[in-house]
């Protein structure tokens, strides 16, 4: 058992340490760094899905007054290769996917830079391209794990034969489109590479985790490489890992003769190169006893990935946990297509994986005659159904049980298309959330006093719109003993001791970690009265509860729904979620982490999907006119409450993560509800009016 | 093609020469470093460029410079009265209406303006009466700052802060 940290600061609801510089505009995004005499790229892209650059023309690009030159794959410089072809970009002239980078002009504008890419012109050798995900495929194939290094399929029992015998079973298909991240501030970054090496100014998730990869595919040690993030505007799991486009703005770099290169990503290539999640088709058997005790789950889930790089989506992963039954079985299939290659996106695995499930355990509630929240109180495991490790604590019975007292539950009419209410359905709807509790080795942080009590903390790790800024700040000032004000968080720069990335939502776990120990360490070194300028670094402890126990969040999502009788739109008045996350340490940024999610679970299952156009191979509403996102005008109630869950064993904080699980289960418990409003059962997202409007005719 | 003009941001007069095809944000962003308006989208579709413009709200990244010479130009950083921050700016912290912060001076922006907008009795889509001065509930907020998207789903929060800011206003 770890020693919980005794609070002061944390558990206090503080004014984000960074608020003031956003609210102005003052904080400084990646391409706003003041740099001299900048060079602006454009890159180029393949206008094919699958095939060979046989020549680029550049004479008109380079001939235009301000271009400086322009990159292709018959001049680039070489990159160290073979290891991740996302990355090799130019190093050959084969083209994987439509909108893969091939070049890059250089000029001395913006505007020049861009003209003189349209001048480009490529020709190519066409070759017949496959962008088709579908289920009956006859060349998926199982990967060796699913992310991060999981197992790929599981089996326990015989879920078939059960199924089979089951008393009441639920077997349908569930779909999940292709989205696309879309942080706000699109990727940037200024590349310079002069006498000191190469700095970067670029908009990630971990500058540590850039630096790593600049460093391998250019060949270079660690001390040539500086990485500076100090705000990121919003990531989503698309800039936790680098992209191509970060390897273009280097290469340039390499080229200007110590010019600094600007490369700000356009809204529309973001549909290209950064990342996405992948579309799942999941098959979804339930089987339970005639009271509503499940005796086979199984999720069999098919998604794509690149030909050129695997990432396979754990989608199959979440109900490996969830619920208690005897036999249990989830596949992963992969289809490899002429696509760009998909990555993280917000609770991968997660995210889609719950919803199937979700929805499904709303259709066999109905097929026992049984409340949704009953149906899962009565299947709550006494152990992880997965690894058969006790949870350091669960609570998702707690969340749904006042979740549905906040909500008002017990109002709800037990059957569906029940309540037409000027001229629009309503109903309500439930989904369980959950989300793993992931740490990982690699941080550290040294402390230092800086004089009149004062201390600075110094750790590289980065505020994607967290709040992780603050919270460190209070979880130093705990682990030092003083007030929250009397600390200086720096963060953001690889000259700072090293840090894991923003990601999994496993930050606070592992830079809070090795901040309390830094503490501790300096603590018992210098004692409470120290000198200005002594300094400790110490690295993240091993937190050896998490070999014991299975560690999870978990939540109950509340979702009403309304659903136009005439027209079919469907508006979602409220959202109500109920988390059990351990110690909440700051509850002003922790409310916004859930209804960030819980948002963004609403666009999900309303708005978003990227329609790619299969004679060509390419997102077609690759833009945010056409991509919807939910505004302001979607979005009515949502409330976020937590449970007092103390968890001594995940953290010295006892905090689980929080930026992830908002978003799961949302789209189940809309899908539920739009389901109990008009008695149309919706498994495709997003949820359309046509769906509801095909059911009247 | 180039043209001389000249530009007043948050008070401060720049005299630039720009390409003709340089957009009013590219104008603030690249030539003057002026990055309090983002650029997110350089389509009109985001708002994240949001500035105050001849006292109205535009997005910038619509707008050619050359055809805004002698513009008065409020950014947020501009609505900052003597380091004090505008009452918009600590209901936006108060209420923590952002997280990454990106949009965040362009929400701003864009609610300094909405506001303006309803008090001189502009309706929108919801009005309902429009003979009379529009009340700004959240609804009608909501309506008003849909061209302003925020990834981070803090619009709870920022229709608290403006709810807040407005409410102060009527009283």
């Amino acid at each position: 058992m770890t020693n919980l940290l005794s609070p002061s600061a944390m558990g206090t609801d503080r004014v984000r340490v960074d608020g003031a510089a956003k609210v102005t505009g003052r904080a400084r995004y990646a391409c706003e760094h003041p740099v001299p005499h900048p060079v602006y790229l454009h890159p180029l892209q393949a206008t094919i899905a699958r095939g060979t650059v046989r020549e680029l023309h550049t004479d008109d690009a380079t001939a235009l007054p301000g271009v400086l030159t322009v990159l292709t794959p018959f001049n680039a410089p070489p990159l160290e290769t073979g290891t991740d072809a996302e990355l090799e970009i130019l190093q050959s002239p084969e083209v994987a996917f439509r909108g893969q980078l091939i070049g890059a002009v250089l000029a001395e504008t913006p505007e020049i830079a861009r003209q003189a890419a349209g001048l480009v012109r490529a020709r190519y050798d066409r070759e017949p391209h496959d962008v088709t995900l579908s289920a009956d495929r006859d060349d998926l194939y199982a990967p060796e794990v699913v992310n991060p290094s999981l197992p790929t399929d599981t089996h326990d029992g015989d879920p078939d034969a059960a199924f089979a015998a089951a008393q009441r079973a639920v077997e349908a298909t569930y779909t999940t489109p292709m989205l696309h991240n879309n942080p706000m501030e699109p990727h940037a970054t200024i590349a310079i590479w002069d006498s000191d090496g190469l700095t970067l100014y670029d908009s990630t998730q971990g500058v540590h985790a850039m630096r790593e990869v600049v460093t391998s595919v250019f060949g270079l040690e660690p001390d040539q490489v500086r990485v500076l993030a100090p705000y990121v505007g919003g990531g989503f799991g698309s800039k936790g890992t680098p992209h191509a486009n970060l390897v273009l703005a280097v290469l340039a770099a390499k080229r200007t003769a110590g010019r600094p290169v600007k490369f700000a990503v356009t809204r529309q290539q973001m549909f290209s190169f950064v990342g996405y999640r992948t579309p799942t088709i999941q098959r979804v058997r339930l089987g339970a006893d005639a009271d509503g005790r499940l005796v086979s789950i199984s999720n069999d889930v098919v998604e794509q990935t690149a030909r050129i790089k695997e990432f396979a989506e754990q989608t199959g992963v979440p109900a490996r946990s969830m619920y208690a039954a005897p036999n249990r079985r989830t596949t992963h299939r992969l289809a490899a297509l002429d696509v760009p290659v998909p990555s993280w996106m917000r609770a991968p695995g997660e995210c889609p994986g719950m919803f199937a499930p979700e929805v499904a355990m709303d259709e066999l509630a109905e097929a026992c005659g049984l409340d949704p929240i009953e149906l899962r109180v009565r299947n709550e495991p006494e152990t992880d159904p997965d690894s058969g490790l006790p949870f350091s604590s669960r609570n998702l019975v707690a969340c749904l049980r006042e979740g549905a007292r906040r909500f008002g539950w017990d109002r709800r009419p037990r059957l569906p298309r029940s309540t037409l209410d000027g001229g629009w359905w309503v109903g309500t709807g439930v989904a369980s959330s959950s989300y793993p509790v992931h740490s990982a080795p690699g941080s550290s942080a040294t402390v230092r006093a800086t004089g009149g009590g004062r201390y600075e903390v110094l750790i590289g790790a980065v505020d994607i719109g967290t709040g992780a800024w603050t919270v460190l700040t209070q979880i130093a000032a705990d682990a030092l003993a003083v007030p929250a004000e009397r600390v200086d968080v720096r963060i953001g720069d690889t000259d700072l001791p090293e840090a894991t990335v923003a990601g999994g939502s496993s930050g606070t776990t592992n830079w809070g970690s090795a901040i309390v120990e830094a503490a501790r360490e300096f603590r018992q070194k210098f004692g409470a009265d120290p000198h200005p300028g002594d300094e400790l670094t110490a690295g993240m402890p091993e937190l050896p509860g998490h070999e014991r126990f299975a560690m999870r969040a978990f939540g109950a999502q509340f979702a009403e729904v309304r659903v136009n009788a005439d027209t079919g739109e469907v508006r979602v008045p409220r959202l109500l979620g109920v988390f059990a996350a351990g110690r909440i340490l700051n509850p002003r940024t922790a409310r916004s982490q859930f209804i960030g999610g819980m948002t963004m679970g609403l666009s999900m299952a309303l708005h978003e999907e990227s329609v790619v156009d299969e004679r060509f191979g390419f997102v077609v509403n690759h833009d945010l006119a056409e991509y919807h996102i939910a505004s302001c005008a979607d979005v009515a109630s949502v409330q976020a409450h937590w449970l007092d869950e103390h968890d001594p064993h995940v953290n010295p904080m006892g905090s689980k993560g929080i930026g992830e699980i908002g978003i799961v289960g949302t789209a189940a418990a809309v899908a539920n509800a739009a389901y109990h409003a008009t008695g149309v059962r919706v498994r495709d997202l997003p949820i359309k009016a046509d769906e509801f409007l095909e059911e009247a005719r | 093609m180039e043209s001389e003009i000249s530009l007043t941001v948050d008070g401060v007069r720049h005299d630039l020469v720009v390409d003709t095809r340089v957009s009013l944000l590219d104008a603030l962003r690249e030539r003057l470093g002026i990055t309090s308006p983002k650029k997110g989208c350089d389509h009109g579709q985001c708002g994240t460029c949001t500035v105050l413009l001849d006292g109205r709200r535009a997005t910038t990244c619509l707008a050619l410079a050359v055809a805004h010479d002698g513009a008065d130009i409020t950014t947020s950083a501009g609505l900052e009265s003597g380091g004090t921050p505008h009452p918009l700016h600590q209901a936006f912290l108060d209420h923590d209406g952002f997280q990454c912060g990106y949009c965040t001076p362009g929400q701003i922006c864009s609610a300094a303006g909405m506001l303006d907008e309803a008090e001189s009795g502009w309706p929108s889509a919801v009005t309902t009466d429009l003979a009379r001065d529009p009340v700004l509930d959240a609804e009608e907020i909501r309506e008003r700052m849909s061209g302003n998207l925020c990834r981070c789903g803090a619009y709870v929060n920022i229709v608290a802060a403006i709810s807040e800011v407005a409410g102060r206003r009527s009283a």
